[in-house]
């Protein structure tokens, strides 16, 4: 058996080999008989089974090799940005959830961190610490969805069956942490929705003994599969410059060899207190981006543990600040001044300061940031949301010519793309 | 001057030094574009400078090509639309430093009667779909874009520019003229 570093450049001599060569000028030369080529433009999509929602892709086509590719996009467009500008600022957190569906805490956090930003509210500790603990957890979730469709769409059906048996034990932890398992909206404007109970500690305790050692069982189906490594190694490259020029962010910047995280560089949450290392890649191609994020499967559960060795026992979870911040809810029923605050600050909304902000967050995709224009008043002036996967769609084009048709598939799966939050 | 009497002499030096005391990368663009430049803010950490719709391409190739700037990376394209200035509207990018770790919202102000700005998608490759979202959504136009269409909404949308203050939250009755739903209207 050959060694595995030689496969992919074997595939392409084959596939090179096949392909007519007629010198035009000379026609006679050659032994082929002269064909007729012409470019193929296919449609693809926005109904195909592996675009991850609904994407449709015009791609041109010389023989098998994909010539340039044009993203058509909107299919899933709601105008959050526009509802934005409708509601309060606590009335746009369920909102949030539906930009990335499948990692909505991750979105909730994004949004918070922003809001309190503008309003200059600083978190209490021990919020502090269970955000990033379900931050993390929403991490493991979105780096094993991404696992187990990528290799479904790469054709290893197992690892998704196997990372999906995984995912279910903590969005079954979700439902009891919120009571919902993929809309949660748990996160909140200066704190958190609701604390752990024992329960769940002990649970998420059992889970970080449990998980590591079947991380290296999802890799044990990988990295010795000669198809993942063909359909991988080489695949998608895009060099660190250009990475960078088209603001790519999260894995799919840092396969490509550079060490960018705003947990480091903007050390928000409890990050700071924790040891970690960002996983870095080398070639910029569609394994590395794979590699990086099963490292940080690992680094997330070394975050969580940490986090709750130093977690305050006791603490509010919620910070003081009575004009912004929702009162808890067992007040709201038994105490007449709660309920009048709970219901000012939701039809109403509290009186943000003039001013601009933009306030990035590291989610398991990438930069997801929040730009806030605030004109005074309860609503947001103006919304931005920098969505990852919209970013990324950007770099379609540039990394993914000169490929296979079948590597479209693989290419978009890389970013680890949702429509949802693409589209907005 | 009458400044004198009101106010005694250390207040005035701190009123007059928190004027000049500028971000340095504020400071920097300041000087290397005197005329270009209209203002600087600094809130909440975020540093925000205003610069004129003429000289925004020359700030960016600057800010993008300066050994001491070197804002390599793009963080996002963005417009906001204030109906009741005279230049209506805003259009803002955000750029960071990878290597120096910093970062600065670049913004200028268009009239609607003439809203352009040269597109930068010559320095970072990654503004030709943020820019084709602002021009979907607002209606800016880049000039020099390669690609300049509608990305969200449908190609053949006519109802305008749906982030503008003027449009309602409802649509314009685009919706209505669909016949599949006319069907099912009783």
């Amino acid at each position: 058996m050959q060694p595995i570093e030689n496969l992919r450049s074997n595939v392409y001599e084959d596939q090179r080999s096949t392909v007519y060569k007629v010198d035009p000028a000379h026609p006679e030369s050659s032994t082929l008989p002269t064909l007729r080529t012409e470019e193929l433009l296919l449609n693809m999509g926005p109904q195909h089974p592996s675009t991850h929602g609904v994407l449709k892709v015009i791609l041109e086509l010389e023989g098998e090799r994909i010539v340039k590719a044009t993203p058509v996009m909107g299919f899933l467009h709601r105008g959050v940005e526009k509802l934005a500008e409708d509601g309060t600022y606590h009335q746009f957190i369920p909102h949030t959830d539906r930009l990335d569906y499948v990692c909505a805490m991750y979105n909730n956090f994004a949004y918070c961190r922003a809001v309190e930003k503008l309003m200059n509210i600083t978190v209490p500790e021990r919020a502090e610490f269970l955000r990033t603990i379900v931050a993390e957890v929403q991490r493991i979730i979105g780096h094993q969805f991404w696992l187990g469709t990528q290799a479904l769409d790469i054709g290893a059906m197992t690892v998704f069956f196997y990372t999906f048996r995984d995912r279910e034990i903590l969005l079954d932890w979700f439902d009891e942490l919120c009571g919902a398992r993929l809309t949660t909206s748990w996160y909140r404007i200066g704190g958190v929705e609701r604390d752990f109970t024992p329960s769940l500690t002990e649970k998420l305790r059992r889970f970080l003994d449990y998980f590591p050692p079947k991380i290296d069982e999802y890799v044990v189906f990988l990295e010795k599969n000669r198809i993942w490594l063909a359909r991988t190694k080489g695949v998608a490259v895009i060099s660190a410059e250009d990475a960078v020029s088209f603001g790519l962010s999260g894995p799919t910047l840092r396969g490509s060899g550079v060490d960018y995280d705003l947990r480091k560089s903007e050390a928000y949450a409890a990050y700071p207190r924790c040891e970690f290392s960002v996983p870095v890649g080398k070639n910029g191609d569609t394994y590395d981006r794979y590699w990086i994020r099963v490292q940080e499967m690992q680094e997330s559960v070394k975050i969580i543990r940490q986090c709750l060795d130093q977690m305050p026992a006791e603490g509010p979870i919620m910070a003081d600040v009575p004009s912004v911040t929702l009162p808890p809810k067992d007040r709201v029923f038994t105490n007449l001044d709660s309920m009048i605050q709970q219901f000012k600050l939701f039809s109403q909304g509290f009186d943000a300061p003039r001013g601009e902000i933009y306030c990035g967050t590291e989610a398991h995709k990438g930069e997801l940031g929040f730009y806030i224009v605030s004109a005074g008043g309860g609503k947001p002036y103006r919304l931005k949301i920098r969505a990852p996967s919209f970013i990324h769609m950007g770099a379609f084009d540039h990394m993914s010519r000169g490929y296979m048709i079948a590597d479209a598939v693989t290419i978009f799966g890389t970013y680890d793309i949702v429509m949802g939050e693409c589209d907005r | 001057m009458i400044w004198e009497g009101i106010f005694p002499y250390p207040l005035r030096l701190t009123f007059h030094a928190s004027l000049i005391r500028m971000h340095p990368i504020a400071q920097r663009i300041q000087r290397e574009f005197p005329g270009g430049f209209v203002k600087s803010v600094e809130w909440r950490g975020d540093l925000a400078v205003t610069v004129r719709r003429e000289t925004m391409h020359d700030v960016a190739g600057f800010l993008h090509d300066d050994p001491e700037m070197d804002f390599d990376y793009i963080v996002h394209v963005s417009s906001v639309d204030w109906p009741d200035d005279e230049e209506r509207f805003e259009v803002v990018y955000e750029f960071y430093s990878i290597r120096k770790r910093h970062r600065i919202r670049l913004k200028t102000r268009v009239p609607e009667s003439d809203c352009e700005v040269t597109s930068l998608t010559d320095l970072w490759k990654g503004a030709d779909f943020m820019e084709r979202e602002v021009y979907d959504m607002m209606g800016i136009r880049f000039r020099n874009h390669p690609d300049l269409r509608r990305i969200l909404m449908p190609d053949d949308y006519d109802e305008g520019y749906p982030l503008r203050k003027d449009f309602p939250l409802r649509g314009k009755g685009w919706r209505d003229t669909f016949e599949f739903l006319n069907e099912t209207k009783p």
